[in-house]
């Protein structure tokens, strides 16, 4: 359905796209070239910013808080986003087993991850109350002493990586789908060919579905990176800092300690981790365009 | 016939002993997602109960499965409590929801229609561009957008969450632009002859065909709307202009502590309604939305 070019086609092209071009350079190019000048600067608003090179970054490199903010993030990334992936693929090959009620399975799974965060945050902050919350008792079932859970800077995050598997529906729709989309046909070859189960699991379904656990792995890795609602909800960063989240930091020292250019400086950063990681999906889907094509 | 009639022969103890394997890893499976449903579902059970209990309820411990009478006031003392305006914050949310859907689906229609229909120099590099902002995160550009929307006058009220809807979302772009490439352009040649604009041919021809793809959109974008909570904390300060996310957040907060537990489960389960209802009915649109673009 493509045309070829004509002055009038050309007209009518930036004209179906001029909301997004408006949008694109008022709302993402601006700010992106704004924040960049202000992290040179001192901005509070009230006064006019003042250029300080790079003194913000100089100040992020010695700032304890900063360094605090990524290991949180990063020990709840690589913690949450793996066992997230692969319980949720586990999920996925447990319902492809064509197990009766597949349907009732699947919906049951997701339905948790309809739920908003912040109701989540809220139910799960009550469930791990350690005096009246559910889960002490459970744990109490097997015989173990209550833990106060969000309480306590040994567990808090633990709990937040605990909530975070409530959210795994989604992950698993899209390994089932993937499932599915193996050929069957593939799979019937490999048991000619006298392949076990786990062993034409090993060598024909896992390279299948590897692009959408790629996908999946990265789209999961950026999205934790920006964990914001259960810091804000739940903890407030607490118990000393221990779930003190990356994007959490940045909106402190912005809306609270009024440090636009400092947070400027860190939220740049972030936007420059997340184009190394979208990069890294570019390279790695080189593959997938090639998966696709020799089907 | 016969070298095959011996193969099927041959075959049959294996597949035999395959049969049984198959059934054994069914009933494995089978007992391990009962578990796992069962883990899934009981915190959502648990919060359905503890709304429905009184206040006195709540302290009983071990905690109670089920309240003794469903306490249905709770839920109507939402709505009556002044202090907590629980019911301006979902209206709030729905003008914000109903708005960024109408707007998102719109904009990012035409979008995706001019990217799908018409090849110029600069269309490649364009639809790259599109590409490239959608995994670009908020946190990223907040701050500007924030002093941008605040020197607008537009602090504390609902527009600076409602109108960025209206410049198309990439995710959205992408999907329908993949729908709207998929039309035969044979269409397209049939409502030219009959005199069409092109405006017209995106509004009469195309988008009463892409029903199915605007739908999912339309879903996406309410839920992503709906559960937002960043942008909220940004822009609004009072009570009254709250959505339901940071006006839940809120009720929660040490410094305010508005509502004990029962009320505040009765909060979010009112919240998670029309989302539940959209699932009930377009199930099918959600889950191919999801495996399309990986949106959770």
């Amino acid at each position: 359905m493509k045309r070829t070019i004509g002055a009038s086609q050309s007209r009518a092209f930036y004209a179906f796209i001029s909301p997004w071009l408006i949008g694109f350079a008022v709302l993402t190019l601006l700010p992106i070239l704004a924040s960049l000048y202000y992290s040179f600067t001192d901005y509070d608003v009230i006064h006019a910013p003042a250029w300080v090179g790079l003194g913000n970054f100089r100040e992020l490199f010695h700032d304890e808080q900063f360094w605090n903010s990524i290991s949180v993030t990063l020990k709840y990334t690589f913690i949450s986003v793996p066992l997230t992936l692969l319980l949720s693929l586990l999920l996925a090959i447990l319902i492809n087993q064509k197990v009766p009620f597949q349907g009732f399975f699947r919906t049951a799974i997701y339905f948790p991850s309809m739920i908003s965060g912040v109701a989540m945050s809220l139910l799960f902050t009550w469930i791990f109350n350690p005096q009246a919350g559910p889960f002490n008792y459970v744990l109490s079932l097997f015989g173990m002493d209550p833990i106060p859970w969000l309480l306590d800077e040994r567990f808090a995050l633990w709990a937040l990586i605990v909530m975070s598997l409530w959210g795994m529906g989604a992950g698993m729709l899209i390994f089932l789908a993937g499932l599915q989309g193996v050929p069957a046909s593939l799979l019937e070859a490999a048991r000619l060919d006298g392949a076990g189960r786990l062993r034409s699991f090993w060598h024909v379904t896992l390279p299948m579905i590897s692009p959408v656990f790629l996908f999946q792995l990265i789209v999961g890795i950026i999205d934790s990176f920006q964990v914001f609602t259960q810091a804000y909800t739940i903890t407030q960063g607490g118990p000393n800092y221990t779930t003190w989240f990356y994007v959490y930091n940045i909106y402190i020292s912005a809306f609270k300690n009024f440090r636009y250019g400092y947070a400027s400086a860190m939220a740049w950063l972030l936007l420059a981790a997340v184009l190394l990681i979208t990069w890294f999906i570019l390279k790695a889907s080189n593959r997938f365009v090639y998966y696709e094509g020799s089907r | 016939m016969s070298p095959s009639a011996t193969a099927g022969l041959q075959a049959q103890p294996a597949s035999r002993a395959g049969r049984r394997e198959q059934l054994w890893s069914k009933a494995v499976s089978l007992i391990l997602l009962l578990l796992v449903t069962a883990a899934m579902l009981s915190p959502l059970a648990f919060m359905v109960s503890t709304s429905l209990k009184t206040s006195k309820e709540l302290l009983i411990y071990p905690p109670q499965l089920l309240p003794d009478a469903p306490a249905w006031g709770n839920y109507a003392e939402l709505f009556r409590n002044g202090e907590i305006k629980f019911g301006q914050q979902y209206m709030n949310s729905l003008i914000v929801a109903v708005s960024a859907v109408v707007g998102t689906v719109l904009s990012s229609a035409l979008v995706a229609f001019g990217f799908a229909r018409y090849r110029t120099k600069a269309s490649g590099f364009l639809f790259l561009l599109v590409l490239s902002t959608m995994m670009l995160p908020y946190p990223a550009i907040m701050i500007p957008q924030f002093l941008l929307f605040t020197k607008l006058g537009l602090h504390d009220s609902l527009l600076p969450l409602i109108l960025p809807n209206f410049f198309g979302s990439a995710y959205m772009i992408f999907l329908l632009k993949q729908f709207f490439s998929t039309m035969p352009s044979e269409l397209y040649e049939a409502g030219r002859i009959d005199g069409c604009s092109e405006f017209r041919l995106f509004w009469n021809l195309t988008l009463p065909l892409a029903g199915p793809a605007m739908a999912t959109v339309a879903i996406f974008t309410f839920i992503g709307s709906w559960n937002d909570l960043l942008t909220p904390v940004l822009y609004l300060d009072s009570q009254e202009n709250f959505t339901l996310p940071i006006g839940l957040a809120s009720m929660m907060s040490s410094k305010f502590r508005l509502a004990p537990w029962n009320l505040l489960m009765a909060a979010s389960m009112l919240t998670a309604v029309p989302i539940i209802l959209l699932f009930a009915v377009a199930q099918r649109r959600f889950v191919e939305g999801i495996v399309l673009t990986g949106i959770k």
